[in-house]
């Protein structure tokens, strides 16, 4: 132990240089871009200050019309609105929105009405979701996310409007603002991309002014100035199966 | 008290026939499965309204014979009587097979299958299915574990704490696959509280079928003595379990036709569900229970090993047409949106049937064949390399107590 050895640093000297250098490397890009990549702020999210709702009037739905159908398939991609599909039969193919014909079987009343996602608010297809892919927003619209979907079914066996569909085939047709898969589940989104960008209202909704019955009312149930709060408050309406206190988003009046 | 020997089971030609006629199942299914999952669903008979098919029945008819199978063990374990000891560890081995045999059958089954690790990573607490998750696995180790205890001489001590936590663990698993029905309140033929036992029952039922046909199968075929003491133990068991199901089947179909809003699902069910009021009938109830129970008890034909092997054979039939009576009628009967109403649009069920069809393809069904393979070949692979099996349960081996 006399004399301290010099220890040769230019080896240690590298390596360190080195790893400086590629700490930098690694981690520059990412606190520039952290920078740069504010998303562009998309708005608020999503709030329980609104409740979206729809109030259909089945004394103004005409028998045999079925544009709301239409208007749907168009602006979110499936049926008729879509080249996908070709394999899968009827009972196969995916139906976001029906019209269904009713009989009064005590008194031989007939009417018609649109039946689609009734976007409960306490909704059984969100309760038995195993991994929490269908989901209700703040602002009540349910929805499914097809990220984390695993296609089990379970809600559809859940759904007490049968207002589910599973799609059976690959798809290469989509909109890009409504995502769709093979092997996911999907129903009616309340045009959540609409709603979102400020639209007030759904495809189905506009189909149905268009083709002059204006039997569909899309609003905020929560603004007491919106139509349709107005109208839920003067006019008597029900929710189809309300006896399951499941809240629906949607209305019906003339049933 | 005597030892009881266990060794593994020698090889033989029969073995290896055996072996590889579950192999060649077992490709075919998986065959089945491919084309089913690379062309998406629309190759199956299932659709938006039978949402769940010939796979789903086959997994759940495994997956409730697995928590039955433990049974055996249960009864040694729990309840102390000392007969079923020796059969404990064939009977761990059972509910381990059929429950992933049944599993595998359901993953496969599912839309995106490749998405399982979501589905193990993200739950849902409120889902009955994100539970079923957990407890299907839990059992797994639970069994595992028990195993071990039993087979293990140093662990043999623990073996009754063992048996204690795998018997409560299978019963609020059978408990969870009933829910799985039982919480449905949309539909008429669920939504009712008594499923959970009745798959209870129903476990019991299959799941000691099935132990006593793989016991007396495997005895005769690796020549092993098996006395009638077990035997008509079993049998005898087994008769008590059949007449359980039966009880559960009745007080549901009873108390839902006191009630006049549920007589339009138990009319489809009883009366005018063609292949459904088929099955019910004549498969559950003549050939599921009434000619089981008169075989397993009738002097003339309960001491005859062959007409056990029948009666059992004939359970696991029922139990497999109440299953499908269940799954599948369940989801034929449409839902009932506006009572009091006739629904005219060809979404709600064909032009000539409000009810809703289901025709079960080749694949689907393949599907489900190829778990029950797997869960065989499996437990043959087994009794060949761990001594799950008694070398002898001859009359002179086994304590009656």
């Amino acid at each position: 132990m006399s004399e301290t050895k010099h220890t040769d640093t230019a080896r240690r000297d590298f390596l360190s240089n080195s790893a400086k250098l590629a700490a930098g490397v690694t981690l520059a890009p990412g606190v520039m871009l952290y920078g740069v990549a504010h998303a562009a702020t998309a708005g608020q999210g999503a709030s329980d200050k609104v409740r979206w709702g729809m109030l259909v009037d089945t004394n103004k739905c005409a028998k045999g019309c079925d544009a709301c159908v239409t208007g749907c398939e168009k602006e979110n991609g499936w049926g008729q609105g879509s080249n996908d599909e070709q394999r899968s039969n009827s009972k196969q193919k995916a139906q976001w929105i029906r019209k269904v014909e009713l009989r009064n079987t005590a008194t031989g009343h007939v009417q018609s009405l649109p039946m689609m996602c009734q976007h409960c608010e306490n909704p059984p297809c969100v309760d038995v979701c195993p991994t929490g892919a269908s989901m209700k927003r703040a602002d009540g619209i349910v929805l499914v996310d097809k990220h984390i979907c695993i296609g089990c079914r379970y809600c559809m066996m859940a759904c007490p409007y049968k207002a589910r569909s599973f799609v059976h085939e690959e798809l290469t047709d989509q909109r890009a603002h409504a995502p769709r898969g093979k092997g996911t589940v999907e129903s009616c989104t309340f045009c959540v991309h609409k709603l979102d960008a400020g639209d007030g209202t759904t495809a189905c909704a506009e189909a149905c002014n268009t083709e002059g019955h204006k039997a569909i009312i899309v609003g905020d149930l929560k603004d007491p100035n919106s139509e349709i709060a107005q109208a839920v408050a003067e006019y008597a309406t029900t929710q189809v199966r309300a006896d399951l206190g499941l809240n629906t988003g949607m209305r019906y009046r003339g049933i | 008290m005597k030892k009881t020997l266990f060794t593994q089971i020698e090889a033989s030609k029969g073995f290896y026939g055996l072996l590889a006629g579950l192999g060649a199942v077992i490709l075919v299914g998986a065959l089945a499965w491919y084309h089913m999952e690379h062309n998406g669903h629309w190759v199956t008979g299932m659709t938006n309204q039978i949402v769940w098919g010939m796979p789903h029945v086959f997994a759940i008819f495994l997956i409730v014979a697995a928590s039955g199978a433990l049974n055996v063990a249960s009864i040694g374990s729990v309840f102390g009587k000392k007969m079923y000891k020796p059969l404990a560890p064939l009977s761990g081995l059972l509910a381990i097979t059929l429950l992933l045999g049944g599993l595998t059958i359901l993953v496969l089954d599912l839309g995106r299958p490749d998405r399982l690790i979501v589905a193990m990573t993200h739950y849902n607490f409120k889902s009955i299915f994100a539970w079923n998750i957990i407890l299907y696995n839990g059992f797994l180790g639970l069994v595992a574990v028990y195993l071990w205890t039993m087979m293990e001489k140093r662990m043999n001590r623990y073996t009754h704490v063992a048996g204690f936590f795998a018997f409560v663990w299978r019963l609020i698993l059978t408990t969870g696959t009933g829910s799985i029905f039982g919480f449905l309140v949309a539909r008429q033929g669920y939504d009712a509280a008594i499923m959970a036992p009745m798959f209870i029952v129903m476990s019991f039922s299959i799941g000691l079928a099935i132990f006593l046909l793989v016991l007396m199968a495997s005895y005769r075929w690796t020549e092993r003595p098996l006395g009638d003491v077990v035997v008509k133990r079993l049998k005898n068991l087994l008769g008590v379990f059949v007449a359980g199901v039966l009880y559960f089947v009745a007080t549901m179909h009873l108390t839902n036709l006191y009630a006049t809003e549920h007589h339009g699902v138990e009319r489809f069910i009883l009366m005018d569900g063609g292949i459904y009021t088929t099955l019910f009938w004549f498969g559950y109830m003549v050939l599921g229970t009434l000619a089981p129970l008169a075989l397993l008890y009738h002097p003339a034909t309960g001491k005859s090993r062959g007409m056990i092997g029948l009666a059992s054979a004939l359970v696991i039939l029922g139990g497999f047409a109440l299953v499908y009576v269940i799954v599948i009628g369940g989801q034929a009967y449409p839902l009932q949106l506006f009572p009091g109403y006739e629904v005219m649009s060809g979404f709600e069920g064909g032009v000539n049937s409000p009810f809703y069809a289901y025709s079960p393809t080749l694949a689907e069904t393949l599907l489900g064949i190829a778990g029950v393979a797997l869960t065989l070949a499996m437990t043959v692979v087994a009794v060949k390399n761990l001594r799950f099996l008694p070398q002898s349960l001859a009359d002179s081996e086994v304590d009656p107590h």
